[in-house]
């Protein structure tokens, strides 16, 4: 085990990967003197050379579109989005090709294109930079979401999503980059649990609250604050967000009755939405209440002064977590 | 043609001939801007000293075989619009007009060479060897694609404009990786020049100097617009922009075609990285059957085309080398015949695709929200009590 940053255990993954695997190709904007604007890839290129390791023009469908090419090739392209709100140009062939030509060629032609995308807010930046688009890519049919929360499942996910048939987009959250953690290098990431189940971060009783990337730390510190006014909440990081993991937030919810989802993503048709209806489908009568989302607001992401206004943050969801055990909260009074 | 959209309209409406030539010197033979053309329409074979070398092994019988290629694909393309009439197929894109430019690339690409191509080049895929039933299993609705892609080299046919340059230049940067001799090869039309992934792909072509080659018919229709609304320069100058060379030819002259994809394809197996080629053409029939040229297009400049048609120049010149004997022509017709034969029994007895299959090759490993619904679908169709129909050789994926 090694103490090491979620930047240097992405770097690490993707270190074992092209070393595991000669069809293991990264393709990005800056990714290789530079080594990425966040530097995940640093001194990749120096170590596996320029056609490992491919400094791109400037052009997000042709990043994507030729990794397309590339897995038609026989490879297994890493694509690095350099930022999530740069992901737009890209849409197309995330989501008319990537995640289409193995139905489209009857199983014929494999997509193992991971598409990393630094995403979410709380850095301080610009426009475009601090998005949470994984909804658009959820609704879409054969990809794979996955985002992490701590080194170890950064390290471990890369190389699942790397070696995953299908294409899998694997969310970064950027705010976390700089924490530190214990990764085990040497884990074998097929004996490690697999990237499409979820995680009880921490065990409770009263209410289930789910989230995933950023707002999992988050989550866990309002579980531990909640935890001081005798609250049991039990946290759950999704790590997949497509497809969710519903066994493990079913027999949560079973346990404590009451759902509070959170994420930084818009409310109206985001992730959130989902979890509530699936949750609701399958566990109407044990939920004592309404599932409550605590989420971004649906704005455009807002200037770094305001940001923490729209990224939820502990005391609004423990508000949230207030609302669903009927405590008195911000919206006691209101109907509907 | 909107003045508003090309600022060159005037208020009068202008001819079919404004709207497409763009003043386009369309029978102009040579190298440069001009039109590299080895076959007048009349027949005439015009030597030239660049191009000639490029087909020193097309003997007399392999002329008569063009012809038969051209012929053929032609009968596909009348054979499918017919089944598409008579409800068989749900539509069809017809490639009328344009067999030289599909035949003399098709029959220049070495076996191990990759096609990305758009949904009309039916005339490659028969050069590649398709299957006759995979030309319209996905135009019946029986599936997305009709072929494996690694059976013949060549991929599903693209319905997204333009997407396909980009698959062909991802697909060379492997092969450069490889150290291997192959060459991607991507067909587009002029329409898809106005698309950002088609100019994306030339950049990172032209950056990694890697072995594809931008096959662009210039059929100058993109549905009902006219290429003079694509473009105020001829297609293929718009390479030089990208640095990649061109060559522009007579799409409808099968020599020409086929010399400048093997100059094209010479030079990417050699290292020299991506070319251009715009073969000017014409789309004689509809965009597919479910459009009508007769809205906005003139009958003069069919009429006008349909003098140069690719397929009675070879005709022409087979003539003027004694070589289009009565023999000839009814093997010709009779291969015609058979492949139309095999094409439309392979279609009207296509099984129909089971319920289930729905779900089939979504993903390559198991994903608990489909499987889910498959279940719960296959429990919905079994409540109708005949769970055999429902049945699905494979789990969803």
């Amino acid at each position: 085990m090694t103490q090491m940053t979620f930047a240097r255990a992405i770097n690490a993954g993707l270190r074992k990967s092209l070393e595991d695997d000669p069809k293991v190709v990264l393709l990005g904007e800056d990714i290789g003197a530079l080594g990425g604007v966040f530097r995940i890839t640093d001194g990749l290129q120096k170590d596996f050379g320029k056609h490992r390791v491919v400094d791109t023009p400037l052009a997000e469908s042709a990043i994507v579109g030729t990794a397309v090419g590339l897995a038609y090739r026989g490879y297994r392209p890493v694509v690095e989005i350099q930022f999530d709100g740069f992901i737009y140009p890209a849409f197309d062939q995330i989501v008319s090709q990537v995640a289409k030509l193995h139905y489209r060629t009857r199983g014929a032609v494999k997509m193992p294109i991971t598409i990393r995308v630094p995403f979410g807010g709380g850095i301080g930046s610009p426009e475009h930079h601090s998005e949470s688009p994984e909804a658009y890519f959820t609704h879409t049919s054969g990809l794979r979401v996955v985002t992490v929360s701590n080194p170890q499942d950064a390290h471990t996910v890369i190389r699942q999503a790397i070696s995953c048939d299908d294409p899998v987009l694997y969310f970064e959250p950027k705010r976390r980059y700089h924490d530190k953690g214990e990764v085990d290098e040497n884990m074998d990431p097929r004996a490690a649990v697999p990237m499409d189940q979820a995680r009880v971060v921490s065990e409770g009783t009263d209410v289930t609250l789910v989230a995933y990337g950023p707002l999992v730390k988050t989550a866990r510190d309002a579980a531990l604050a909640a935890a001081d006014e005798g609250i049991s909440i039990e946290v759950i990081d999704l790590r997949s967000l497509a497809p969710v993991d519903y066994d493990t937030v079913v027999a949560s919810v079973r346990k404590t009755g009451r759902l509070v989802v959170t994420h930084e993503a818009g409310q109206s048709g985001g992730l959130g939405a989902e979890v509530a209806a699936s949750i609701t489908e399958r566990c109407f009568y044990y939920l004592e209440a309404a599932p409550v989302r605590v989420t971004g607001f649906d704005i455009p992401y807002p200037y770094s002064k305001l940001e923490m206004h729209h990224v939820p943050g502990l005391d609004r969801i423990l508000d949230g977590v207030d609302r669903a055990l009927g405590r008195p909260n911000s919206l006691s009074g209101l109907e509907g | 043609m909107s003045t508003d959209r090309t600022g060159q309209g005037s208020a009068s409406a202008p001819s079919a001939a404004d709207n497409t030539g763009a003043g386009i010197p369309a029978e102009t033979p040579g190298p440069g801007t001009g039109l590299v053309q080895l076959i007048t329409p009349s027949g005439e074979r015009i030597s030239h000293p660049e191009f000639d070398p490029w087909l020193q092994d097309i003997t007399d019988e392999q002329l008569c075989s063009l012809f038969e290629d051209m012929t053929v694909i032609r009968r596909i393309d009348v054979e499918a619009t017919a089944l598409q009439r008579q409800g068989e197929l749900a539509l069809w894109p017809p490639l009328l007009g344009q067999e030289a430019a599909q035949i003399g690339s098709g029959r220049a690409l070495r076996e191990d060479d990759f096609v990305f191509s758009s949904y009309r080049e039916n005339g490659v895929a028969y050069c590649r060897g398709v299957d006759l039933t995979d030309i319209v299993r996905v135009w019946r609705g029986n599936a997305s694609s009709g072929w494996d892609p690694y059976s013949i080299n060549m991929a599903t046919p693209q319905i997204i404009i333009g997407a396909q340059t980009l698959h062909a230049t991802g697909y060379a940067m492997g092969i450069q990786n490889d150290g291997a001799d192959c060459v991607a090869v991507t067909y587009f039309g002029d329409g898809a020049t106005s698309e950002g992934d088609v100019n994306e792909a030339m950049v990172f072509a032209a950056s990694f100097q890697v072995p594809v080659v931008f096959f662009c018919t210039n059929n100058h229709w993109a549905i009902s617009e006219p290429v003079r609304l694509q473009s105020h320069i001829q297609l293929a100058d718009r390479a030089a922009g990208f640095g990649i060379p061109s060559l522009r030819v007579d799409g409808n002259d099968v020599l020409a075609v086929m010399a400048a994809t093997r100059v094209a394809l010479d030079r990417a197996r050699r290292g020299g990285g991506p070319t251009f080629i715009e073969a000017v053409s014409y789309r004689m029939g509809p965009h597919t059957t479910a459009d009508d040229p007769t809205r906005y297009r003139d009958a003069n400049e069919l009429e006008d085309w349909a003098e140069r048609d690719p397929i009675s120049r070879v005709e022409a010149l087979l003539d003027r080398k004694g070589l289009l004997t009565a023999e000839l022509q009814q093997q010709v017709r009779d291969k015609a015949d058979a492949v139309a034969r095999e094409m439309r029994t392979g279609c009207t007895s296509m099984p129909d695709p089971r319920p289930l299959d729905v779900f089939k090759h979504v993903y390559s490993t198991p994903n608990s929200w489909l499987d889910r619904q498959q279940d719960h679908y296959a429990r919905y169709l079994a409540s109708f009590g005949d769970p055999a129909e429902a049945v699905s050789e494979e789990g969803a994926r």
